[in-house]
């Protein structure tokens, strides 16, 4: 565990060093101000750039079967609901087919929630919505090797609105190219 | 109420070129208030911070105090010497304070003297003299300054020089780009801590609030990191497959309670911080989040739909199987913490198609709602417990607010794109 933490935190530290010229470890420049001040900072890493976090290039990828915009990887959910209707299973019908005769190919299930609620449960809302994907997957002889699964709860929305017709944009899960 | 504050915002606009402020409106404050008049400080220059405008901000702010517009005040001494009881009576204003600032040629530091005094009583409460500061750490010394005024006045420790936390998002698409920020409780000095074009979550505050946890995203992975905030550095705790979410600190900042899915589904680990080891609470089918401690250690509640929707549960931190509901009004109650006496919870409530703010007393089980939602969530005590900071939907975006416990004063801290997730920091005891 311990080993692996360090493994963990090299990588971290490194990546954000490759992220940006500037330092990314934040200098107290003023530790014997009295008190952190709130301009200054002090305490808070005065002049420090902020640390990268994660890809540089979360770029978007694959054709055809994986293409966002014609939507075709895209299962819609209802309200509070998990379930997968006949659209939905007819794409993973799809995606079953290709993956059982690509064994290669490896794929990533995000889940998507609408805003409403809490942020942290629709990260477990998502991720139930993703996992009942992966099990349709399954179901049609996908190996489990080649499935990834993601939340990103309400995090990462398609449509930006504040009412139904955007909420039913969101609550989707997207199978990826990984 | 606005106006007041644009002064004030133009100033720090040149100090700070790299991040906006939040620009604040504070709305509601209570008739029955205690008045107060913070008269401006002698000795300030035009450029240097208005140090009466931040002190009267904070007071104001509380909706614990009325505060005198400066037009109105009928003198502007620098010292008891100079104010006269009798105007100030006239004026209905129980409470003065007033101070001036002395400038050391030699260091360019500034040293300021104040005194709050009773106009009733013709008594002086307070009398000091504030250890130099640069001029700009003036903003600083005007929380200490509005801190010593309201716990003499309430007998409750100020929380104006905390900080707070939160994520900023803006951009879409590829562009999105998400941030950490740590800004002063009023919303001023911001500073990007991380950045990330993955979605950063549910900062907490390690006690001594020099650290903070957080959950970022990495190629589909999440973790949770450990973020010091003096050296920058960054430590991941732990990046299982499928969920690492929801840290929170323990309150002797040992342990940190977090959500992790790999095992079968959402449920409960407690880790200890400085081993990585970690223990699992709970295990049910159902979805087990959002953990938070009660101040004294003791008991975690969490976030669950064991019982078909999300209500609130609470557990001994030793574990077990028989996790007792605590919330029953309301058709959800969800991310619920502790208030800092142990006495009462703030949750997010769902009813009549509304996320609000809600307070759970616990002795009488009574809630009461302290915001309008509809899509009001991630709610969080100030440190002395008189002021809950909040997310809300503003008309351009995701905004945060405060409002006071009994629900009556409110603030707004606006900022273009999306600002989310307060989280507001321990006091330094």
């Amino acid at each position: 565990m311990l080993k692996n933490s360090l493994v963990a935190l090299v990588t971290v530290l490194a990546m954000a060093g490759c992220a940006s010229k500037g330092a990314h470890n934040a200098q107290d420049t003023n530790p014997s101000a009295a008190g952190s001040s709130s301009s200054a900072g002090a305490g808070y890493g005065s002049d420090g750039q902020p640390v990268q976090i994660g890809d540089q290039n979360a770029a978007a990828q694959g054709e055809g079967l994986f293409d966002t915009s014609s939507k075709a990887n895209i299962i819609y959910f209802a309200l509070d609901s998990s379930d997968l209707d006949s659209a939905g299973l007819a794409i993973v019908d799809k995606f079953a087919k290709y993956l059982t005769s690509n064994a290669m190919t490896k794929v990533r299930i995000e889940g998507n929630t609408d805003e409403r609620g809490t942020r942290e449960y629709n990260v477990s809302l998502g991720e139930r919505r993703a996992n009942a994907v992966l099990a349709a997957l399954r179901t049609k002889g996908v190996s489990a090797n080649q499935l990834n699964v993601v939340s990103y709860g309400e995090e990462r929305p398609a449509a930006q609105g504040h009412d139904e017709a955007s909420w039913s944009q969101n609550r989707r899960a997207v199978i990826v190219r990984q | 109420m606005r106006n007041k504050f644009f002064g004030v915002l133009a100033l720090l606009m040149i100090s700070s070129a790299a991040h906006a402020d939040l620009d604040v409106v504070v709305t509601g404050i209570d008739t029955a208030a205690t008045p107060i008049a913070i008269v401006p400080f002698a000795g300030l220059g035009a450029k240097e911070v208005d140090m009466a405008q931040v002190i009267d901000a904070d007071l104001g702010r509380t909706g614990q105090f009325r505060t005198l517009s400066r037009g109105s005040m009928p003198e502007q001494p620098s010292d008891p010497a100079g104010l006269h009881q009798a105007s100030w009576r006239s004026a209905n204003t129980d409470y003065v304070v007033m101070g001036q600032a002395r400038r050391d040629p030699a260091t360019g530091n500034v040293s300021v003297r104040f005194y709050l005094v009773d106009t009733l009583r013709g008594a002086q409460l307070l009398a000091y003299d504030m250890p130099a500061a640069s001029p700009a750490q003036l903003r600083y010394v005007s929380h200490q300054i509005a801190d010593l005024v309201y716990e003499k006045l309430t007998g409750i420790k100020g929380a104006f020089t905390t900080k707070i936390a939160y994520v900023t998002a803006n951009g879409l698409g590829n562009a999105r780009r998400f941030e950490l920020v740590v800004a002063d409780a009023d919303g001023y000095a911001p500073r990007a801590m991380a950045v990330s074009r993955e979605p950063l979550m549910s900062p907490s505050w390690s006690p001594d609030r020099k650290q903070l946890a957080y959950v970022g995203y990495e190629r589909g992975r999440t973790a949770i990191y450990i973020h010091t905030l003096a050296s920058g550095q960054v430590r991941k705790l732990v990046s299982e497959k499928g969920i690492n979410g929801s840290p929170a600190w323990s309150p002797d900042g040992k342990s940190m309670a977090a959500v992790l899915s790999f095992e079968t589904n959402p449920d409960i680990y407690v880790f200890n911080v400085a081993t990585g080891s970690r223990r699992r609470l709970t295990d049910h089918y159902g979805i087990d989040t959002e953990p938070s401690w009660s101040p004294d250690g003791q008991t975690l509640l969490f976030t669950s739909d064991r019982g078909g929707q999300p209500q609130i549960y609470q557990l001994p931190v030793e574990g077990g199987t028989d996790a007792k509901r605590v919330t029953f009004v309301g058709k959800q109650n969800l991310r619920a913490s502790y208030s800092p006496d142990g006495k009462s919870l703030v949750v997010v409530n769902y009813d009549d198609g509304r996320y609000r703010i809600a307070l759970l007393d616990l002795a009488s089980g009574s809630m009461k709602i302290i915001s309008d939602g509809p899509l009001d969530e991630s709610p969080s005590f100030a440190p002395n417990g008189m002021v809950v900071i909040y997310a809300t939907q503003g008309r351009q975006g995701a905004e945060l607010a405060t409002s006071s416990i009994d629900g009556r004063t409110r603030q707004r801290m606006r900022q273009p794109g999306d600002v989310r997730e307060p989280a507001w920091s321990p006091q330094i005891r």
